[in-house]
């Protein structure tokens, strides 16, 4: 597989994700090393645009995108000539002309990055644009989930997607990705947080947390986004804490075996209790440590890898029978690659 | 009848008289219509406008064009709109209020209407309803009136203060005016880009409710009925806002409702791109909305149709959604898509259905024996649908704006505006070949049916083979 741009969950399907995990587990033991890089994106340039503020996405794309040993440009907002009134075409236009392998955009506007492939030349990685899709935090969600059953997919799990949905970004990329998988969704929450329409949506709705809970096989926890939430859209927190947290005796109902996830930043004592996000169900530091092998397989891909590499890689490490003596002919199958070279 | 000899003739064509096609030259004079019978001699010098396949219309009338000057003159002038216009069959066009300065007294409103003197079509000006259009004040109504200016609107925002707006029809009310409103309550659509419904959840895009468009419908009838002033509605889109319509028509409520171009033919799938060019207040709605505005158009909900120009720089158009200006220009391509629409009415088709839109595809499936010269089987809908054009576009507009000399009806003594269009003709949108100085057309590379051939303003033949002669 090559990827264009990765700007939404639906354009890999469920063969683009399951090679993307697999992918994903082979980076996975490099971060374990002693010197955790590879040098299969030496020379290569990844711009981080990030014009809208993030802590975890940004430094765990920094972090793989160092591991792969390409160097990162960071772009954010505060401080830029955005503030001085530069359009957004110019200054992908700008960073374009700097010679940029890929770039990773994170915009508060659904679409920037859709649009942003027509202002640059270089490859486009959707990190999170308003409340459409965040790609790869559904990517590591997934993988977080199928290595933790020690499964290759998600079939017949039920997963429930607590919370603030209408304002999640976060769960339009995990329904798409979970059920792509073959898990069945239930959205839960009240009306006024909950899209206006989920016609086309494969997806139940729930107004109950209590209702459905014992069900579920994954609670995913959104957090309460303030921020871009309509006026009047709750009473209070502290009525939503009460009708839709995840507390501890919610979570002794759960079954056995189920677990919990939260794609950060939690609002502890809110959409989460404290024991349960640093309880045994809870896979939330999970999600983040696996957040950098997942970036990693992705913008491998993204920088144009050859279509059969990521299986090679998976399955046939050359020599020594790990990784970590593969690099070089992978490197050269990535410049391969970019000049437009078909070989596998 | 005419103030000296004919000195240009329209040959060729079928006019439209009494609802009727019927072959006929047209000899003008003087700015009037002179002759109009089978057969018009041109005198030596005359000109002549050839007419052969087409249809001469009287000249269309825009009540809602935005020509954004003063004040936003990078993006569109009084004289290229009016050029536009002029190219897009339009003999008279009512430009918004909505500029910088906006027009919300005599001077303004005066600065704009010398600036269309010498224009392609005539140019009248909408006056605003609030002073500086920020709804708290009543404008000079009545100074503007005494101008001429005859309807009056906030547009680009509705009249949020209903006690504001309850005054405003009561103290026009004696005026002989119209009270225009571009119905939105803004806390209903705070923030939005797009329509809230199927398409915006999936994008995760702020939707503006079809509510915020009903409740102030709603509202405005109610005020406007009990103070006895005629108010009109501005680009309806939605299912309800024409239901609402039709129900207060038939109480006897003095009420005129308009829709724009691509309210009929676009819906809100097309975000689904997130091409900025498709963001338009009120937004582009949905596919039940699209059918309901249609059917509308044809039993007579509807008044009228009106494009809601809005012409932006790339500058503005350039930038994501929440950031991006809204409106779509329209007076170039607006006859074409009514002409689309009133045939797929006629023939039991619907060449804009489920946003498929018209591509060569489509347009392909109309190429078999249609030429309305031909006057066979494909030809049917060219009548009635030239006739409903020319209530829809001209004389119903004409009226609701109350400019004379405007929508009348071609025959001898009458005003010589008209325009002459090619009903089968299929042409491919081109943004870069507009006279407006802007771009933002949404129906960019789409193929449309009916093209104006010629346009005569005033006597003068303004288009000419569908170039612009100044």
């Amino acid at each position: 597989m090559t990827l264009g741009h990765l700007l939404g969950i639906d354009q890999l399907g469920r063969t683009g994700i399951e090679e993307i995990l697999d992918l994903a587990e082979a980076f996975e033991e490099v971060s374990g090393r002693q010197i955790p890089t590879v040098p299969a994106l030496r020379g290569r340039t990844v711009a981080l645009m990030f014009f809208e503020d993030s802590t975890r996405t940004r430094l765990s794309f920094d972090t793989a995108a160092k591991r792969l040993s390409a160097q990162t440009l960071v772009f954010s907002a505060a401080g830029s000539s955005l503030s001085k009134g530069e359009s957004l075409k110019d200054t992908f236009a700008t960073v374009d002309a700097m010679g940029v392998d890929a770039m990773v955009v994170r915009h508060g506007c659904a679409g920037v990055p859709a649009t942003a492939t027509r202002w640059t030349t270089a490859p486009v990685l959707n990190a999170g644009d308003g409340r459409h899709e965040h790609p790869t935090q559904a990517l590591l969600d997934c993988y977080t989930v199928t290595r933790h059953l020690g499964t290759p997919a998600l079939d017949g799990l039920r997963v429930g997607i607590v919370g603030d949905v209408a304002n999640s970004r976060v769960a339009r990329s995990d329904v798409a990705a979970f059920t792509a998988l073959g898990a069945s969704v239930t959205l839960v929450g009240p009306p006024t947080l909950l899209p206006p329409s989920v016609a086309g949506w494969p997806v139940d709705v729930s107004h109950d947390l209590d209702e459905v809970l014992g069900d579920l096989d994954v609670v995913y926890l959104l957090r309460l986004q303030t921020e871009r939430m309509a006026s009047n859209a709750l009473p209070s927190v502290r009525e939503y804490a009460q009708r839709y947290g995840l507390d501890g005796s919610r979570s002794a109902r759960l079954k056995p075996g189920a677990v919990v996830m939260h794609p950060g930043p939690m609002n502890r004592g809110v959409e989460i209790s404290p024991d349960v996000a640093d309880g045994p169900r809870s896979l939330v530091l999970d999600q983040v440590a696996k957040g950098v092998a997942v970036r990693m397989a992705v913008l491998f891909l993204l920088l144009g890898s050859p279509a059969s590499e990521p299986r090679s890689l998976g399955t046939a490490p050359r020599s020594s029978g790990s990784v970590g003596h593969w690099p070089e002919p992978v490197a050269e199958g990535a410049r391969d690659a970019r000049q437009g070279a078909t070989s596998g | 009848m005419g103030d000296g000899p004919v000195d240009l003739v329209v040959r060729g064509a079928r006019v439209l008289t009494d609802g009727r096609l019927r072959y006929a030259d047209v000899g003008m004079s003087g700015g009037r219509i002179a002759a109009l019978s089978p057969t018009v001699e041109p005198p030596r010098g005359a000109t002549v406008l050839d007419g052969s396949g087409c249809v001469v219309l009287p000249g269309l009338v825009d009540i809602h064009t935005h020509l954004r000057e003063p004040g936003g003159e990078e993006s569109e002038t009084v004289a290229t709109g009016a050029r536009a216009a002029a190219l897009g069959g339009y003999t008279a066009v009512v430009a918004m209020p909505n500029t910088d300065p906006p027009i919300d007294c005599a001077s303004v409103a005066r600065d704009v209407m010398e600036l269309g003197r010498g224009a392609c079509a005539r140019v009248a000006v909408a006056g605003a309803i609030s002073v500086g259009r920020r709804g708290d004040n009543l404008a000079p109504l009545g100074e503007m009136a005494a101008l001429g200016v005859r309807l009056f609107t906030d547009d680009g925002a509705g009249v949020q203060d209903s006690a504001l707006m309850r005054a405003a029809f009561q103290y026009a009310a004696p005026l002989g005016v119209t009270l225009a409103q571009h119905c939105e309550v803004a806390e209903l659509s705070a923030g939005a880009v797009m329509h809230e419904g199927e398409w915006s959840s999936r994008l995760g895009l702020t939707g503006a409710p079809a509510e915020a468009e009903h409740v102030m419908v709603w509202r405005d009838i109610a005020l406007a009925h009990s103070a006895g002033c005629p108010l009109h509605l501005m680009h309806l889109s939605s299912a309800v806002s024409v239901e609402i319509l039709r129900a207060a028509r038939a109480r006897g409520v003095r009420v005129t409702g308009e829709v724009t171009p691509h309210h009929l033919s676009l819906t809100d799938a097309e975000l689904a791109s997130f091409d900025t060019v498709f963001k338009v207040n009120p937004p582009l709605r949905s596919e039940p909305d699209r059918r309901a505005l249609r059917a509308a158009l044809s039993d007579g909900t509807l008044d009228a149709v009106a494009t809601d120009h809005a012409p932006h720089a790339p500058q503005w158009k350039e930038a994501p959604l929440d950031q991006a200006r809204p409106g779509m220009i329209g007076l170039e391509t607006a006859l074409a898509v009514v002409l689309t629409t009133l045939a797929d009415l006629h023939l039991g088709e619907d060449h804009f259905q489920e946003g498929r839109g018209l591509d060569d595809g489509a347009a392909a499936t109309w190429r078999d024996g249609d030429r309305p010269a031909s006057g066979g089987e494909g030809d049917r809908w060219v009548e009635p649908a030239m006739a409903a054009v020319a209530s829809l576009m001209s004389a119903r507009p004409a009226a609701i704006a109350g400019l004379s000399g405007q929508g009348r009806p071609i025959a001898e003594g009458e005003p010589a505006n008209l325009v002459v269009v090619d009903p089968a003709e299929l042409w491919k949108v081109d943004p870069s070949s507009s006279a407006s100085r802007s771009r933002n057309t949404p129906f960019a590379g789409r193929t449309l049916r009916g093209r104006v051939r010629h346009t005569v303003y005033a006597g003068e033949a303004v288009v000419v083979d569908a170039a612009a002669r100044r």
